[in-house]
């Protein structure tokens, strides 16, 4: 298990290596297609501060609010594949050093981190409880009017919140190698 | 004499059952799980990733909360005694499916496919999923399961022969047929998944044989011993895929491979995939005039 302080370096991220297992503490932001498709498009000023050195994380969470505090239900990942066409440009506009999501990205992104350095951060489905447990505060919501609760961005505080490095800064990807080498052996089974 | 059917019990009885399909992942998919992870070598994401999902079903079953936040479509497996009416039970089981999203154990997932909106209670046209049978017992038995969209989405339908597959009408064309859903599912049906078969009946039966495969436990061996054969098979081959959990590589690809038949036309010949996800959350309530009880 490596343990990786937010906001991290360059250098720090450039360490990781796919299969690597991570545990994250500090300040994350989420986001999914609202969010992206408004940080390409306005290039907004206010979440720079917010984003540089940490982790974006697609994640629509369930939330409740007690006491007028918001906390967190749920904070299971969505599928990531949805923001391929803008992670690459965000992440490097706003000085990200990690995407966290689930199911992998794609060639554009994974140049991305290779050439800005960062990694992509892959979470358990399905094990949303475990995952809100480790949101330990909501420290802001960013337009959470326009974009409604799962789309908006949630500004967490999260402890030892678990991911494994799936994409690396060097080229690899898991979802690649392991597609590769299954579906040669799916082949073998198919054919034989 | 016939069944008294008490609707404020059976109401109860059922967010009870909703409340613990969302909550409690059965032991037996629990014991599964712990055989894989016992199997994965030491150190791997494999194993951790196993040990992880098995501390979120405990932490779940514990406070009371959704095991995913996708809580699923709500399949309803039903069989009646003679003259109970379908039409007060199936009344029944909507208005306890509301009471369990207000409660939280379901997540608001019926949206209108015309307007895109989202009923906010889980009820509409075809939500919940009701397929109800008869029995000569005194009692209600409802079969529940909650079924996730990323394992549905992965989830396919085959029609035989199939050239890309070299796929011929017979159970080694079924056999292909599922090793090729499997590797292109890779993790993002939240692998490792139970795989549920159909083979035959018309496109819509055959999808419910393959749901209703779901429910055998995973330890049971098919009654047909060539069905049986092509589980063990299937088992077994499909974990040397080496996709393992959530597609982070491993020999835990899937948990459990069962298979179930019907009649099909002369002309067609349908192999249904019903691929469920790790979060295999499914319980059964048997409900008499006097009892209620949960498995
Ligand atoms: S497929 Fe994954 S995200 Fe969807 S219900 Fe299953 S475990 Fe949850």
């Amino acid at each position: 298990m490596i343990n990786l302080q937010l906001p991290v370096t360059e250098d720090q991220i450039r360490t990781l290596k796919i299969g690597d297992e991570v545990s994250l503490t500090g300040t994350i932001v989420t986001g999914r297609d609202a969010a992206h498709v408004w940080m390409i498009d306005e290039k907004p000023d206010e979440v720079r501060d917010l984003l540089t050195g940490t982790v974006i994380y697609h994640c629509g969470p369930v939330v409740s609010k007690k006491d007028g505090e918001w906390i967190f239900v749920a904070a299971g990942p969505t599928t990531s594949i949805r923001e391929e066409p803008y992670q690459g440009d965000v992440m490097k506009e706003y000085g990200l050093r990690a995407v966290m999501g689930k199911g992998g990205m794609g060639e554009k992104t994974l140049a991305a981190l290779k050439e800005h350095g960062g990694v992509y951060l892959h979470a358990v489905g399905g094990a949303a409880t475990i995952q809100a447990q480790s949101v330990k505060k909501v420290l802001d919501v960013i337009k959470l009017e326009e974009f409604g609760v799962p789309e908006a961005m949630w500004v967490i505080e999260v402890e030892d919140f678990r991911a494994v490095v799936t994409m690396d800064s060097h080229g690899n990807s898991i979802h690649k190698t392991i597609k590769e080498k299954s579906t040669q052996i799916a082949e073998k089974l198919i054919h034989s | 004499m016939s069944f008294q059917l008490d609707t404020n019990r059976l109401r109860d009885a059922v967010v009870e059952l909703i409340r613990m399909a969302s909550t409690q992942l059965p032991e037996d998919v629990i014991q599964a799980m712990a055989t894989g992870r016992d199997r994965e070598d030491e150190g791997s994401p494999a194993k951790s990733v196993l040990n992880f999902m098995l501390r979120n079903a405990e932490e779940a079953k514990k406070n009371s909360t959704p095991i995913c936040q996708d809580t699923g479509t709500n399949i309803h497996y039903i069989t009646i005694p003679v003259g109970v009416s379908m039409r007060a039970v199936q009344q029944t089981i909507i208005e306890a499916t509301r009471i369990a999203t207000e409660k939280a154990y379901l997540r608001p997932n019926a949206v209108d496919s015309v307007t895109g909106k989202n009923t906010g209670d889980n009820t509409g046209e075809m939500a919940p999923y009701f397929h109800f049978e008869e029995w000569d017992e005194p009692a209600i038995k409802i079969q529940l399961a909650l079924k996730g969209g990323g394992s549905e989405n992965v989830s396919a339908q085959y029609k035989l022969p199939d050239n890309r597959l070299n796929a011929g009408r017979n159970l080694e064309g079924v056999y292909k047929c599922i090793i090729d859903t499997v590797n292109s599912a890779q993790g993002l049906g939240c692998a490792p998944g139970v795989i549920g078969i159909g083979i035959g009946g018309d496109r819509a039966s055959g999808m419910l044989i393959a749901k209703k495969q779901l429910f055998r436990l995973m330890t049971d061996t098919n009654s047909d011993e060539k069905l049986a054969e092509l589980e063990t098979r299937l088992y077994d081959d499909l974990n040397t895929l080496g996709i393992g959990p959530m597609g982070f590589g491993g020999k835990t690809t899937v948990l459990g491979v069962k298979v179930g038949a019907a009649h099909r036309l002369p002309a067609s010949f349908f192999v249904s995939i019903a691929y469920m996800c790790w979060a295999d959350r499914r319980h059964t309530m048997t409900f008499t005039e006097t009892e209620v009880t949960y498995d």
